[in-house]
């Protein structure tokens, strides 16, 4: 699904990040932590062709993303749900177009999908919200519906940027409950993450692995959670 | 290459409602830019009415009265008949000549009556005779003519008309080209204003494009929201201001003939469908000004 070859990157300083190899294999679990600025939303950002590798290869659906044009790249955005850690809506929109938005710009803003659609708002507890503007949202209503918006296209990978920084334990494991539920249905998930307990919650429920980015590197996080 | 798909034209005008709503209504560009092109296309139609109105000067004077020449006959009221015949006699042996006439007392009245007046008494004023010589597809040697002439009818002067007509066609050919550069530059004018608004429009929406592209929309999905946007409106400005250069034109006063050039400004027959041209071509600028903006702008986003 999503590949990483020896991929190096830099923002034109050092290095940040230095020969990292993944393979996102279709129905993993993976988290990311790391400490602050060490560089989770950049991997994140590569593995879904916002940033060019300095080195090394990035494959999205067996294609390199050097040789992808501007339209296949978005093509492949329509398969990666993507929860932003900087929430960004159009804010002259109501909530619940916002979330349809991945919709609507792929031509796909069915009746089916509306029905879809208010699930979807009443599962992250927006219902009441839909008619809301964006900037009238509190910090975590922002998160689930950025979740909301993630997921709705069903696509084949969902990554997410700290989706439970602003919200409080409950609703953490409701989306956590969410994410796992899309896991089960084959989805292939990677969450970003600082919450350690929201890691031990997902472990009782599925296989999931822990990668850290620790001095530049991707590194496999044993048991000692 | 696909032929073209007149239903695609008509979704472009009826539009994607849900594309058109993703970018947030910008007001005073859009009035602005509806205004400039209503100023282009008002201005456009006056650069049109004065490129083929002295296009038709040019025309007609370098081409119908090149056919012509004039000869005058000064002579002593007694000797102006005999005189008349002969030149006309003449005239029939000039190679090139296809015909020749003298003019009748009534059309040489109504030649001097714009500057005599009506009740001019041609009969008794010892005015020239005029004869009209029009001159087959060769023309004829006028030198030779004038030679001939000054031998056999002392009073007779040729007027071959060259002399003076040149350089009103020249001014005239020189009119018309200066019209055309001015619709040149009207319309390149025209497409540096839209590229303007359209960029400012997408520099104030950075953000909104940012968040569709982020969600998946194609480059031409985002473009098409702010293209058809400013082809719209400028086809609407530019018809507007078509209307309203038509209406003062057809409010320009005319004064008949005398008038010559100034009230000529204006269209003949189907010339009037002439300036209808205008607005699709100024949607066409305004499509292909904001086409390469937003591909501009969208090539530097990730
Ligand atoms: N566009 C950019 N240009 C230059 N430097 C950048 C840019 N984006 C991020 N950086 C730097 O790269 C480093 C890694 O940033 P990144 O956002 O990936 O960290 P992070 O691991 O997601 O941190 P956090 O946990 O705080 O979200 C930071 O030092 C940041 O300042
Ligand atoms: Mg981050």
């Amino acid at each position: 699904m999503i590949e990483l070859e020896n991929v190096a990157m830099s923002y034109g300083g050092g290095e940040l990040l230095s020969d990292i190899s993944l393979q996102l294999a279709p129905g993993s679990f993976h988290f990311l932590t790391g400490p602050s600025g060490a560089g989770k939303t950049t991997f994140l950002k590569l593995c879904y062709g916002a940033l060019m590798p300095t080195a090394g290869h990035v494959r999205l659906f067996d294609h390199d993303v050097r040789n992808m044009a501007r339209d296949d790249i978005a093509l492949a955005r329509r398969r990666i749900g993507v929860v932003h850690q900087d929430v960004r809506f159009l804010d002259h929109l109501p909530v619940a177009d916002n979330v349809a938005l991945p919709l609507t710009v792929s031509g796909r803003d069915t009746l089916d999908e509306t029905v879809n659609l208010r699930e979807l708002l009443a599962w992250v507890g927006l219902k009441a919200r839909a008619d809301a503007l964006p900037p009238e949202l509190s910090g975590g209503e922002r998160q689930r519906a950025a979740l909301a918006r993630a997921v709705i296209m069903s696509p084949d990978v969902i990554l997410a940027d700290e989706p439970t920084g602003n919200i409080d334990w409950e609703m953490s494991q409701r989306l956590l409950q969410l994410l796992v539920e899309l896991n089960r249905m084959g989805k292939t998930i990677m969450i970003a993450t600082h919450d350690l307990n929201l890691i031990r919650a997902a472990k009782g429920q599925v296989q999931a692995r822990v990668l850290r980015i620790a001095s530049r590197r991707l590194q496999l996080a044993g048991a000692d959670l | 290459m696909r032929r073209p798909d007149f239903t695609q034209v008509a979704e472009f005008i009826v539009g994607d409602t849900q594309a058109d709503r993703m970018v947030p209504p910008t007001g005073i560009t859009a009035r602005l830019t509806l205004l400039s092109a209503a100023a282009m296309a008002f201005l456009a139609v006056f650069a049109l009415a004065l490129s083929v109105a002295t296009g038709r000067m040019a025309d007609r004077w370098g081409d119908e009265l090149a056919r012509s020449s004039t000869l005058r006959i000064s002579a002593p009221t007694d000797q102006i008949d005999a005189q008349t015949q002969a030149a006309l006699r003449v005239l029939e042996q000039t190679p090139g000549v296809a015909s020749a006439r003298a003019l009748t007392d009534e059309e040489q009245r109504a030649l001097l009556e714009p500057w005599f007046g009506p009740d001019l008494p041609v009969e008794t004023l010892p005015i020239p005779q005029l004869i009209e010589v029009i001159e087959d597809g060769d023309g004829y040697d006028a030198q030779g003519l004038r030679l001939r002439l000054s031998a056999e009818v002392p009073g007779a002067v040729l007027d071959d008309h060259t002399r003076w007509r040149q350089p009103l066609v020249n001014a005239a050919n020189r009119l018309r080209l200066l019209g055309w550069v001015s619709i040149g530059l009207i319309f390149g004018t025209m497409a540096a204003i839209i590229t303007l608004a359209a960029n400012a429009a997408l520099a104030a929406n950075a953000q909104v494009i940012a968040v569709l592209r982020l969600v998946g929309a194609r480059d031409s999905y985002i473009a098409k929201a702010f293209v058809r946007r400013y082809t719209l409106r400028t086809l609407t400005g530019a018809a507007l201001g078509v209307v309203l250069g038509l209406v003062a034109i057809l409010l320009l006063p005319s004064a008949q003939t005398a008038g010559g050039f100034l009230t000529g400004l204006g269209f003949r027959g189907a010339g009037w469908l002439l300036p209808l041209v205008i607005p699709p071509l100024a949607a066409m600028v305004a499509f292909i000004a904001t086409h390469l903006a937003a591909a501009r702008t969208l090539k530097e986003l990730p």
